[in-house]
């Protein structure tokens, strides 16, 4: 009997050709997922000559460029105002086409977010390594994969050579999270939790394996969420160990193995989860029981707090370093220390992101937004065009619209704001995405990151709202 | 790739934890080709204002630091986005070396790809840094990337840890993809059997 592994450790070995003698590793990729944001690495491989070794296991999806505007998407191309986004999306078209690269284009209903489309496609399975030039790739290891976040040169690399070399092996830390999930709260707050605990740089060097009970009762979707913000804590990669939801959720999707081939899949899936016993090099315990509605109010994601508690005093900081970490948030975001978080009034609301798009998300939100109505600009932007498709026959479309909510097309958006969208300078976002960086969805726009429902409720009150008052 | 050995130069006090990839590289400039010169791009919203003005307090704006080639930073260089326009943009706008109290992985990894040297110092080493800079702008540092010394304008030296791979690599200025294809036989090799019975690793079809 061999000794208990963990799932990164069963991957690790699976997946390694060769170690140097310099200390390189040198592993296998399985899968390569690109937006239009690398277009450096295709023209490097048509520099350098290279041929594309196995362009099969690599999936394009257009995401970053592409207009949310119905009537804008609808034109297609022509609907792409900017001509350089317009290159941007059609020359992800065009190189992945010269390849013979699976890519699902702006028009394809199976177009979406790509941590939110490959997903849905059942483009990753357990026990994969995974490559993707977003740092929210991070995102698949919910499916029991390692997979992390690359840049345009480590792209072109596994283009050439389906293999990615890491000068050190990574860390492994173990996030145990135990307990049931009180009514009001999401993965999302479970996310911000743990950002708020580990920090943004608590991950760095390791892969987070998110287990305990709360995980294990989670859906996909939601374990989706959480795997999704481990790069906001500076790990490489979240996992969580596959088991029957994970199985379950791949049955019948477009690239998961068909027939018999799926329950000899599944049998090879299973193994990988991590043994009884296996050992981390860093383990955190959290409960989930204490977890309330969380929102960030600062300018990093770990600067998150139950939405029960008040914007923090710069006075009471540990130290001098912190004090002035405090001090620069708090002067970027307008925020005046002592304030109740739930009096801070907001201007705009985005639901939607590779973080919470998926169609729990928008149920959510839906069941927030239903008999109410916005009284500030809200938005909704389906993580994917099946999720909207979906979301759609079950009628939450019309919820927003009665509500006021804005329905758009598939993209990243308001998030990274590098299609247009963008929240207007100044203004206060209450946001589902994963970033709060200054300037990151718009010169001086304030972001507030929180879960979907909580999102919905500060649209229909215009202030940061803690969803349990209002009895969803 | 061209081969770094030695780099002695202005070191710029860049002094903050934190800096993430959107603030090195805002998004609306990723969609501009290389040949746009992303160093032009570099920390654009910091160094510039809403009308392309040069901000004069903002420390790459002081006249002594024109030139530089080496950062001296915090916490978390680098956080955030895998953009490596954020490497490209710090590559061109001169920079050799990114000496910190941190990086995020991802951002080290793309440094290591594009001839910047990413070298981390411990908080304190930093502090002595950024006082020396800041009482003396315009001063030289040097970073020894064969000895893995970084030495203070006023002659103290840091040693620093750093992957024998990722030395090996910087100091040839290796392309990696030719690297990697001298392994060409074990990849083949490895892959026929890996794949063996998993037809829907390699054969993905929808």
């Amino acid at each position: 009997m061999s000794s208990p592994q963990t799932l990164f450790e069963k991957i690790w070995q699976r997946h390694l050709i060769h170690t140097t003698e310099a200390g390189d590793h040198l592993l296998y990729v399985d899968r390569l997922l690109v937006h239009e944001g690398p277009f450096y690495a295709f023209d490097g491989m048509r520099r350098d000559k290279r041929a594309f070794r196995r362009p099969k296991q690599i999936f394009a999806f257009p995401d970053h460029y592409i207009p949310t505007v119905v009537a804008e998407r609808q034109r297609g191309l022509a609907g792409i105002k900017d001509p350089e986004m317009r290159v941007m999306v059609e020359q992800l078209a065009r190189n992945t086409a010269e390849v013979g690269i699976p890519h699902f284009g702006m028009d394809d209903p199976r177009q979406g977010i790509m941590h939110v489309a490959a997903p849905e496609l059942g483009v990753i399975h357990p026990g994969m390594t995974v490559g993707g030039t977003d740092s929210h790739t991070a995102t698949h290891g919910a499916f029991g994969a390692f997979s992390s976040g690359i840049g345009a040169s480590q792209a072109k690399h596994i283009m050439a050579t389906t293999t990615l070399w890491w000068q050190a092996k990574p860390k492994t830390m173990r996030v145990e999270i135990e307990g049931a999930l009180a009514p009001g709260v999401t993965a999302k707050d479970v996310a911000l939790t743990v950002m708020a605990r580990l920090g943004v740089s608590g991950g760095a060097g390791h892969v987070i394996e998110y287990a305990g009970s709360t995980v294990r009762a989670m859906s996909m979707e939601g374990r989706m969420t959480l795997c999704n913000m481990t790069i906001e804590a500076g790990a490489r990669s979240g996992m969580v160990s596959p088991d029957e939801t994970t199985i379950a959720y791949l049955q019948g999707r477009p690239y998961a193995p068909k027939g018999g081939n799926f329950e000899r899949a599944a049998k090879i899936w299973r193994a990988f989860a991590t043994d009884a016993g296996a050992g981390f090099d860093k383990e955190v315990t959290i409960d989930a029981t204490a977890i309330v509605p969380s929102i960030t109010w600062g300018t990093r994601p770990e600067e998150a707090l139950p939405v029960t508690g008040t914007v923090p005093d710069p006075a009471q900081a540990k130290d001098a370093a912190q004090r002035t970490r405090i001090e620069t948030a708090l002067r970027y975001m307008g925020l005046t220390p002592g304030t109740a978080l739930t009096s801070v009034k907001v201007d705009r609301v985005f639901i939607g992101s590779c973080t919470n798009g998926r169609i729990e998300d928008l149920r959510a939100a839906a069941a927030v937004a239903k008999g109410r109505k916005a009284v500030i600009p809200a938005i909704v932007v389906p993580g994917s065009r099946s999720v909207k498709a979906q979301a759609e026959a079950e009628g939450l479309h019309e919820v927003f619209a009665s509500a006021g909510f804005e329905w758009r097309d598939s993209g990243c958006s308001f998030c990274v704001a590098s299609n247009g969208d963008h929240v207007p300078p100044g203004e206060r976002c209450a946001s589902t995405s994963n970033r709060n960086f200054e300037n990151r969805q718009g010169a001086n726009a304030r972001t507030h990151l929180m879960s979907p429902a909580m999102a919905a409720a500060a649209a229909v009150t215009g202030r940061i709202t803690d969803v349990r008052e209002l009895g969803a | 790739m061209e081969p770094i050995k030695t780099i002695s130069g202005v070191a710029i006090p860049l002094v903050r934890d934190d800096v993430d990839t959107d603030r090195l590289i805002p998004i609306r400039f990723l969609r501009k080709p290389l040949s746009a010169g992303y160093g032009n791009f570099l920390l654009a919203d910091d160094r510039f204002d809403e009308n392309g003005r040069e901000k004069a307090d903002f420390v790459f704006n002081h006249p002594q630091y024109r030139g530089g080639t080496i950062l001296v930073s915090g916490k978390n260089f680098g956080c955030g986005s895998a953009r490596e326009g954020a490497v490209y943009a710090v590559r061109d706008y001169g920079i050799r070396a990114v000496v910190a109290s941190g990086f995020s992985d991802i951002f080290r990894m793309n440094c290591c790809w594009n001839g910047v040297l990413p070298v981390t110092l411990p908080e304190s080493a930093i502090r002595e840094l950024w006082d020396q800079l800041n009482a003396e702008p315009g001063a030289k540092i040097t970073v020894d990337l064969e000895q893995q010394t970084v030495t203070a304008p006023k002659g103290n030296r840091y040693t620093f840890e750093i992957d024998k791979s990722v030395k090996e690599r910087l100091m040839a200025g290796l392309d990696d993809v030719g690297v990697t294809q001298q392994f060409q036989d074990r990849i083949d090799a490895f892959e026929k059997a890996y794949v063996t019975g998993m037809p829907w690793i390699a054969q993905p079809e929808a």
